[in-house]
């Protein structure tokens, strides 16, 4: 038993600990509890970043005066984690859900913001040009029908960093949020010393993260790029 | 139809400073005339193109289509690009559809109407095909259907078939030529290919370069189909070519510079018997 070697006793735990946490966690309950309420605030920030984000990065492709402004900021704000913003959001909000989700979107709007900027702006011009002669105008029909299409491949960068960005802030969140969710379980598990579900909420997160990339953002971009021929 | 007047357009350029790409150019072009843009590279061709579609602002000059300035691009003054510019996330059918999705026709109908210059095209077969999985011909036709369904008075297209292989590039002219036989629509070409130029044209207008200005124009009397049996056609084709090669001249001397000298025994070579074909 190799973790034995540096006498970590209890502060390790051994695979039947942690299976059987798992196991526990999965009958009696509490694990499915907590997957849910965290999967609901992430889905709820997720959204919403990905719709600001998208937004915001149109508007700095479009108005170049933002961009020179803002623009400058949002790369700035990009490299602060959005847990740095925690205690602001405990103040304005309290220990709650609000806090998380305002964080997780945080977390998750920079980046999708950039990646939706960098798409827009590559679009090549004769896609543009043949839109507005074909009366697509220039508001939100050439938004929707040509924009965000075209920009796609960036877009879907944007959202798949965006996803593991809003993860990360969300568990951060939640170790210092009261209520139920993955992260105050880890946080109550190590009130209690319990490293067999410390361990195993672990797992749960990672296993969360790559099957959600894998199963719906790889699957979603493949299907769309194989319209696309590839190409980008 | 299209009414040119003293267009001059001047680029705020990083290299050259205050470039000078046209320079009070005039043309006139009636309705229902097919004309043919031709000059050395550089020379404005695009950018009168450009403002005639409305891409790009005139600010000395007029230009007017139908008797009305032209203020931004519009369905009635459709363009058929080099590089094709379909969409490539739509197929060909949702392509060629698109235009009227943006005059808010029905689903049915715009498919209707989308299919119906598709067969014209002879693609009836890759309506539900996307773009990239398309040949280079196929594509420009997509364009042409694309631009046709709209059902525009003019068509502008600069150098369509400049990226195809010959035989692609011939089968396309008389496709063309057939179109607007049938259909009668004003068309201002642009193209490097002389013999395209005459073949399909009423009329070629030669253009100089630094400033563009509109140097020559031929007009075409040979009977339709034009044929490059012809003898009139063939004439036709070695005075432009001629004329064009001073301006070609002009071209490789303003950009190689003192260069110029080494290289020019290595262009007035071989090179300068294929000047038939193109510039
Ligand atoms: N946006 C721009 N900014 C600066 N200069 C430009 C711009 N667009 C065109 N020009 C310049 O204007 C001149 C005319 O360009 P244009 O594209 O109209 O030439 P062209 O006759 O179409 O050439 P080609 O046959 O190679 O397509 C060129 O010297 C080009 O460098
Ligand atoms: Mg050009």
């Amino acid at each position: 038993m190799g973790y034995r070697i540096f006498n970590w006793g209890w502060k390790f735990p051994s695979p039947q600990q942690t299976f059987q946490a798992f196991y526990d966690g999965f009958t009696e309950g509490p694990l499915w509890g907590a997957i849910v309420a965290s999967l609901r605030r992430l889905l709820i920030s997720f959204a919403i970043s990905i719709a600001l984000g998208t937004t915001l990065g149109f508007l700095f492709a479009r108005y170049r005066f933002l961009d020179q402004t803002f623009g400058f900021l949002v790369v700035a704000l990009q490299t602060v984690p959005s847990i740095a913003w925690l205690p602001f959001a405990i103040i304005w909000f309290g220990l709650n859900d609000t806090a998380v989700i305002f964080i997780t979107t945080i977390g998750a709007t920079w980046t999708m913001s950039m990646a939706s900027r960098t798409g827009i702006m590559n679009i090549s011009p004769i896609h543009l040009r043949a839109a507005r002669m074909m009366g697509a105008g220039n508001g939100f029909r050439m938004f929707y029908q040509v924009m965000v299409p075209a920009a796609f491949p960036h877009l879907m960068t944007g959202i798949r960093v965006a996803w593991a960005f809003a993860w990360r802030a969300l568990v951060a969140g939640e170790l210092v949020a009261r209520g139920v969710g993955l992260g105050q379980m880890l946080q109550d598990s190590r009130d209690i010393g319990d490293t067999a579900t410390i361990l195993c909420i672990v797992i749960v997160i990672a296993i969360i993260g790559t099957l959600s990339d894998h199963l719906c953002f790889k699957r979603l971009e493949d299907r769309i790029m194989l319209r696309f021929g590839n190409i980008k | 139809m299209i009414d040119i007047k003293n267009v001059s357009k001047t680029y705020d350029d990083r290299n050259r400073g205050r470039y000078n790409a046209l320079n009070q150019v005039s043309l006139h072009v009636k309705k229902g005339e097919f004309v043919s843009l031709v000059g050395p590279s550089g020379c404005g061709k695009s950018t009168l193109l450009n403002m005639i579609a409305g891409f790009e602002k005139t600010e000395e000059g007029m230009i007017e289509v139908n008797g009305e300035k032209v203020k931004g691009p519009g369905p009635d003054r459709v363009v058929v690009f080099q590089e094709h510019g379909l969409f490539p996330w739509l197929t060909v059918l949702d392509n060629v559809a698109f235009g009227l999705k943006q005059k808010g026709m029905r689903k049915k109908e715009r498919h209707e109407l989308a299919l119906e210059q598709i067969k014209a095209v002879h693609l009836s077969k890759f309506a539900a095909s996307f773009p990239h999985q398309l040949s280079g011909g196929m594509k420009q036709r997509v364009a042409i259907a694309r631009a046709l369904v709209m059902d525009p008075a003019i068509l502008l297209m600069d150098e369509p078939f400049a990226a195809l292989d010959e035989q692609t590039r011939f089968i396309l002219q008389s496709d063309l030529e057939e179109i607007w036989g049938r259909t009668h629509k004003t068309i201002l070409f642009i193209t490097h290919n002389i013999r395209e130029a005459v073949m399909l044209s009423d009329r070629v207008i030669v253009m100089s370069t630094q400033p563009g200005t509109i140097k020559k124009e031929f007009n075409v009397q040979a009977s339709r189909p034009h044929s490059i049996g012809d003898p009139l056609i063939h004439h036709l084709e070695r005075k432009i070519t001629d004329e064009l090669a001073d301006e070609l001249e002009k071209v490789v001397k303003g950009e190689m510079g003192d260069d110029y000298r080494i290289k020019k025994n290595h262009f007035s070579g071989p090179s300068s018997d294929s000047m038939g074909f193109g510039i």
